[in-house]
């Protein structure tokens, strides 16, 4: 509680029991004394901001209201009335602001990634500093329980490090000499040497922080639209005070104080506080929840947007697959499949193409290139060599057309080598980009939140896009383009969306940051990503997992349910306050409660979507 | 030029868009945003003239909301 959270509750409490006080004395000057002196003690400043903001030509505001409401019930000698108003809006106000500060905390906790200090290295003592002081370079320390201060690579030792608050893993990820390691991370149980790559500001944990800290600047829709409502709606509700009190005693000849009364109380309703907090106090949770979860929203509007999604187009190369190439398939004919890989490998043991290299490092044993001679590399065909004395080619279908052997048809999309030895057709090896382990539940659990379709774009071939696409339940595919081509395509897509449905476009590469722009969401993987996809994306996947977009479109509905359930509430509560009190069945400070009550409940509503399963 | 400031007192969303549209009709501001639960203020303003257009928007926000401050 702040300092003047405190003096308030003080004054709250010296009110109340003077109010006690004051209806307990018996009806005279002495009471009405008591009474007054509540009133002026509770609503002093509450009096003087409206007189203020008037003179500032801001009239319709709360204080506006509630110094109006209570100056008429002491005009028509409603005193108890009065005070008890004005006490009830404080203690409303109080209850406001100290369920507001406690919101600010938690989502502060949530974000309590930031690392205070760094244990650096320099001439041969270890010095405790703030992270920013820290250069590229430099030696840290981070001992086992300490946040790692700043990206780097570890040069010394071996750890488990707990990067739930990052990427919302719960399972710790181990790391060796020569492991990457991202800033915000709790070392768990070794000590670690890491040598810094970047300076704190361009740091993991210092972005994420950022994104976070700013998320809210691009105001969802809801949000903007409450607040022009409150602009509205307070002028709105005076005018309708006034035809209440007008209207009524004209038209029957009579009941001046009654309905003059009524329209007093009919002002105290109409402050629309507590839509006004719990909107943008509920959109921000949700951005924070969804950040303990790996998932980082920019914005207000992108997760409303998001929980319209309609449809899912994905980037293949990086996002759905992992972006390298590897062995996926051994098929000897002949021969055993370490043999042929053996083969394979030394044959191509002196080429520095990327098929080559997947080839040894899938044969992973240092080559022996001991019976090796006369090496050849056919241009877009493969390469022979003689090994041991037998003549062995390694390459594609071509290849094997030259040299006369016959290759049996099985179908493998993605990159076929295959391996002849003295004309003898021995087996084939398959490259391909290994799809990511979470790419099919991915697909599956966007299907599972109502996603009517999912697409692949891809600037591979037909047959292997199909292949994956048919792997994975993806509904549409487009291959062959180039980055134009992918632009278009989620053009006529966006074109297929219906009523409020949006399209997502999921991505990573510098080629993608023009659709990420296009698309009404876009999302890139945060961990492999290009800081340019990153940069152009409205929703980063801190750990590149496909299926945390599914969670995050059950973040969405969850945070604009909740959203929507406080407007309607506090709408709905609002409202009937007003008839209550128009057809005389509900009081001022009947009035008040249900204000304060609304805005209490709606706050602690807003809390709920921090939470996100 | 676009710095962030810190704004102290700023309980109310309604109270924070009054902020928000006061700061932007001060001459010189380009574009100004006010996030009411990080109590942040966004201000775009001229390099050349920022100090002064912070001093302007000291006051317009002191003259929005009572006890309001920029830090």
């Amino acid at each position: 509680m702040t300092n003047r959270q405190k003096k308030n509750l003080l004054r709250i409490g010296l009110s109340a029991a003077l109010f006690i006080t004051g209806l307990l004395l018996p009806a005279g000057p002495l009471k009405i004394a008591a009474l007054m002196i509540t009133y002026l003690l509770v609503g002093w400043d509450v009096l003087r901001e409206a007189a203020e903001n008037i003179w500032h030509g801001e009239i319709f505001d709360e204080n506006f209201l509630m110094s109006v409401a209570t100056i008429g019930a002491i005009a028509i000698g409603e005193y108890p009335e009065a005070a008890l108003v004005m006490l009830l809006y404080q203690i409303g106000e109080f209850f406001q602001a100290y369920a507001l500060g406690k919101s600010r905390q938690s989502i502060a906790a949530l974000m309590d990634i930031r690392p205070d200090t760094a244990n650096v290295e320099r001439d041969g003592a270890v010095l405790t500093v703030s992270p920013e002081e820290v250069a590229p370079g430099e030696t840290l320390v981070v001992k086992p329980g300490e946040r790692v201060p700043l990206d780097g690579v570890v040069i010394e030792g071996v750890s488990a490090l707990n990067t739930s608050a990052l990427t919302g893993e719960s399972l710790p990820r181990d790391v060796t000499p020569g492991d990457e390691v991202i800033s915000g991370c709790v070392n768990q149980s070794g000590l670690l040497r890491v040598r810094a790559t970047k300076p704190y500001g361009e740091s993991t944990v210092a972005k994420i922080l950022d994104l976070v800290e700013n998320a809210s600047a691009k105001k969802a829709r809801t949000e903007s639209f409450i607040t022009r409502f409150a602009r509205v709606y307070t002028p709105a509700v005076c005018a309708l005070a006034l035809l209440l009190f007008a209207l009524p005693p004209l038209l029957t000849g009579g009941g001046w104080r009654m309905w003059g009364e009524r329209a007093l109380s009919f002002l105290v309703v109409s402050c629309p506080c507590a839509l006004g907090i719990s909107v943008p106090l509920t959109f921000f949770g949700g951005i924070g929840g969804a950040s303990r979860k790996g998932i980082l929203v920019k914005g207000g509007t992108d997760l409303e947007q998001l929980a319209n999604a309609e449809i899912v187009v994905f980037d293949k190369t990086g996002t759905l697959t992992e972006g390298s190439f590897k062995v996926t398939v051994i098929h000897p004919e002949k021969v055993t499949e370490q043999e042929l890989l053996r083969l394979a490998a030394t044959v191509e043991t002196f080429s520095d193409h990327p098929i080559s290299r997947s080839i040894r490092a899938q044969y992973h044993l240092p080559v022996d290139a001991s019976g090796l001679s006369d090496v050849r590399e056919i241009a877009g065909q493969g390469v022979s060599a003689t090994l041991d004395g037998h003549t062995v080619y390694a390459g594609n279908l071509a290849l094997m057309d030259t040299i006369g052997v016959t290759v049996p048809t099985c179908p493998h999309a993605g990159t076929v080598v295959h391996v002849a030895q003295n004309g003898e057709y021995l087996g084939h090896i398959v490259i391909s980009d290994e799809m990511k382990p979470g790419s099919r539940e991915a697909i599956a659990a966007l299907r599972r939140e109502g996603i009517r379709k999912t697409v692949m774009l891809t600037g591979d071939s037909q047959a292997v896009a199909d292949d994956v696409a048919g792997k994975l339940g993806i509904d549409e595919v487009h291959a062959h383009l180039l980055p134009a081509g992918k632009v278009e395509q989620v053009e006529a897509l966006l074109l297929q969306t219906t009523g409020k449905g949006k399209l997502v476009f999921v991505g990573d590469g510098v080629n993608d940051a023009p659709v990420l722009t296009r698309a009404d969401i876009g999302v890139a993987m945060g961990a492999l990503g290009s800081d340019a996809a990153v940069e152009a994306a409205d929703v980063v996947l801190m750990d590149d997992d496909p299926r945390k977009l599914a969670l995050a479109v059950r973040a969405a509905r969850h945070t604009r349910r909740i959203a929507t359930e406080n407007i309607l509430f506090a709408l709905g509560v609002k409202l009937l306050a007003l008839a209550l009190v128009a057809i005389g069945l509900a009081n001022m400070w009947i009035a008040v409660l249900a204000d304060v009550g609304v805005s209490f409940l709606a706050i602690l509503n807003a809390t709920r979507a921090l939470r996100i399963r | 030029m676009k710095k962030t400031y810190k704004l102290s007192e700023v309980d109310c969303a309604v109270c924070a868009d009054k902020i928000e549209r006061a700061v932007r009709k001060v001459d010189g501001v380009t574009a100004a945003s006010v996030q009411f639960v990080t109590q942040k203020l966004t201000l775009e303003a001229d390099d050349a003239a920022f100090d002064e257009v912070l001093a302007k928007v000291r006051t317009a926000v002191s003259k929005a909301e009572r006890g309001c401050e920029v830090i």
